[in-house]
């Protein structure tokens, strides 16, 4: 396994996490994610084999509660914070092609 | 000059309640404090003098009218700036959430405004709970207020230096893998991380999901109580909240345990670790011993992997957590996107600061095809054997006793261009999130610079009951926690003239 990050390596895992990176950027975090997944590499010494993976601390399961129909936050409250909106909707840009409209 | 934002919660509520102090008093001298000293330390993001004045009127007036008090009638609170208040801006110290406003308030801060507290105002974190110094705040680090070119721990750095300098009585933070415990150990005062499942995380910002908690920062271990008195119980808004009762954490508090056992574990002191630290601890430990504890040295062989473990497992949640930030629905979006994908990775990057975005790439390749069996799964199993080890500690000895942090508060910028290092800051704290169990910090002595050094103290889950009364048995006998750093106005740079 590789110990060391290339540019490239970080150019996807940016794509991935939906970051834009300057090449500035993109060398520093090769440097620093190379050097903090070399450290984490030691937990490859260690003996797992027949282990569960623990995801979560205490035995609670499948929590659900009743269901039933409970009140949710206004329209007018859930678009209070959003960046850009047009009436009850959040605004994105364009994602379908021109060519489509009206078809 | 009123001394009246120094007293302790306890105190201070017994005193509004019966009538010798008004809570409108008590509120400006916080306030006052605020002002005169916060330029120099940045522990409050945001403040609320108004809300706050307007809440102690009212305090006044109904025990005037004589109404039943609440735990916390007068007592303020300051809260750490990523748990949601309806009230002002939750922004967890990031443009990205620079002007939110949450549509809902945490369930701790209806408990505690339930129980009467004044929420005086939102502290400084670093970025996201990511960090251990508060020096990757968007908004400019926080300084330490026994020495302000320290730093004063993190994430909850805000919340420990304002409850140190007396800027509030006590406060809310939040502890991923030590946020709580390590900056009240840099700043000298106590600081609970409960167990997992213990206090509900509605309405925390999450950052880890299986391994946040939020806890109380206190000037003493009976404030400390209190307002886990308060927080503490089973929420059906959070899914992971324990479902049992919570216990009665005040009522035999000044009871001293009999018989207890404390755990020594080996691989907590050696290399690394501040000479003075380890002999602060040491003395603790022997304090205990004089008391009638029976010290027992344990072994927890897996403690050398917890860091490992812990930057792929908090990694692997935030980057799942963080998703959500997306320029669309809340938060920080770009100008002039190209297109949708743009308009993600340009909020997005423009929004998060490094370490935020390191961990967060971290995460994503953790979690990414080929990688997740070797790095997450793995991360997991390590997971199990840190638990065990605990487990099998747990049947030689009651608690663990051992530093909180290697070092007393370092320098700013020591070590903020170097990750790693930083990281390392966590080494004695981060096994308690991995385990879930509870640990907390006491004040156990200062370093010959004057700067305070804690004592960690970890037990089983649900056994913070026991780990109160262990802790308050220490500070009765000791008075660190009596000393208090000084505000500028009280600090002449040179000597006057007579």
């Amino acid at each position: 396994m590789p110990q060391t990050l290339s540019e490239q390596q970080v150019l996807h895992v940016a794509r991935l996490s939906r970051l834009k990176l300057s090449s500035a950027d993109v060398a520093r975090y090769a440097r620093q994610l190379s050097s903090i997944l070399d450290y984490v590499a030691q937990l490859q010494q260690v003996r797992v084999e027949g282990l569960e993976a623990m995801s979560h601390p205490l035995p609670l399961h499948s929590v659900l509660r009743e269901d039933r129909v409970e009140p949710a936050l206004p329209v007018e409250q859930v678009l209070a914070n959003a960046p850009g909106r047009e009436g009850p909707f959040f605004t994105v840009p364009k994602v379908l092609d021109t060519a489509l409209d009206g078809a | 000059m009123t001394i009246l934002n120094e007293l302790s919660a306890v105190e201070l509520r017994d005193r509004i309640t019966g009538g010798e102090i008004k809570s409108v008093d008590a509120a400006e001298a916080v306030f006052q404090a605020i002002a005169a000293w916060d330029p120099f330390l940045h522990a409050y993001n945001s403040t609320f003098r108004e809300s706050t004045l307007r809440g102690a009127e009212k305090i006044d007036r109904d025990r005037a009218a004589g109404k039943k008090p609440g735990l916390l009638s007068g007592v303020p609170i300051a809260i750490k700036d990523n748990i949601c208040t309806t009230f002002g801006t939750t922004t967890c110290s990031s443009k990205m959430l620079a002007d939110f406003r949450s549509p809902y308030n945490a369930s701790v801060v209806e408990k505690l405004q339930n129980a009467g507290a004044l929420i005086v105002g939102k502290t400084n974190l670093d970025e996201f709970a990511m960090g251990s110094s508060t020096e990757n705040s968007a908004f400019g680090p926080t300084h330490n207020p026994w020495n302000t070119r320290r730093v004063p721990g993190g994430s909850s750095g805000g919340s420990a230096a304002a409850t140190a300098a007396g800027l509030c009585s006590a406060a809310l933070g939040s502890d991923t893998g030590g946020s709580i415990r390590q900056p009240a150990s840099l700043c000298g005062i106590v600081g609970l991380k409960p167990t997992y499942g213990l206090v509900s995380r509605y309405g925390l910002v999450a950052f880890a999901s299986s391994l946040d908690q939020i806890g109380p920062l206190a000037r003493t271990v009976a404030d400390a109580a209190l307002l886990l008195q308060v927080i503490a119980g089973h929420d059906p808004r959070d899914s992971t909240s324990w479902p049992e009762p919570s216990d009665d954490y005040l009522s035999e508090l000044e009871k001293p345990l009999e018989e207890v056992r404390l755990g020594l574990p080996e691989e907590f002191t050696g290399e690394g670790v501040d000479a003075e630290v380890a002999s602060a601890v040491r003395t603790a430990v022997e304090f205990y011993r004089a008391q009638g504890a029976k010290i027992v040295p344990v072994s927890l062989p897996h403690t050398r992997y917890g860091i490992a473990a812990y930057y792929v497992i908090a990694p692997a949640e935030a980057a799942s957590n963080l998703a959500r930030y997306d320029g669309v629905h809340y938060g920080h979006r770009a100008a002039h996107p190209e297109d949708l994908y743009d308009l993600y990775a340009a909020s997005r990057a423009q929004g998060f600061g490094p370490e935020v975005q390191r961990r967060i790439m971290l995460g994503t390749y953790a979690l990414s095809a080929g990688y997740y069996d070797a790095y997450y799964l793995r991360a997991l199993k390590v997971r199990q054997l840190i638990k065990h080890d605990f487990d099998e500690a747990f049947q030689q000895c009651d608690f663990i006793a051992c530093p909180t942090s290697p070092t007393v508060a370092f320098e700013l910028g020591a070590k903020s261009g170097d990750p790693l290092r930083m990281y390392l800051c966590d080494v004695f704290t981060v096994t308690c999130n991995i385990a879930g169990i509870p640990g907390m910090n006491i004040p156990c002595g200062f370093s010959s610079d004057g700067l305070p050094i804690g004592l960690q103290l970890l037990g089983p889950i649900f056994s913070e009951r026991r780990m109160l009364r262990l802790a308050r048995q220490y500070e009765k006998n000791h008075d660190w926690h009596k000393r208090r750093p000084q505000p500028p106005a009280a600090e002449p740079r040179h000597k006057q003239p007579d």
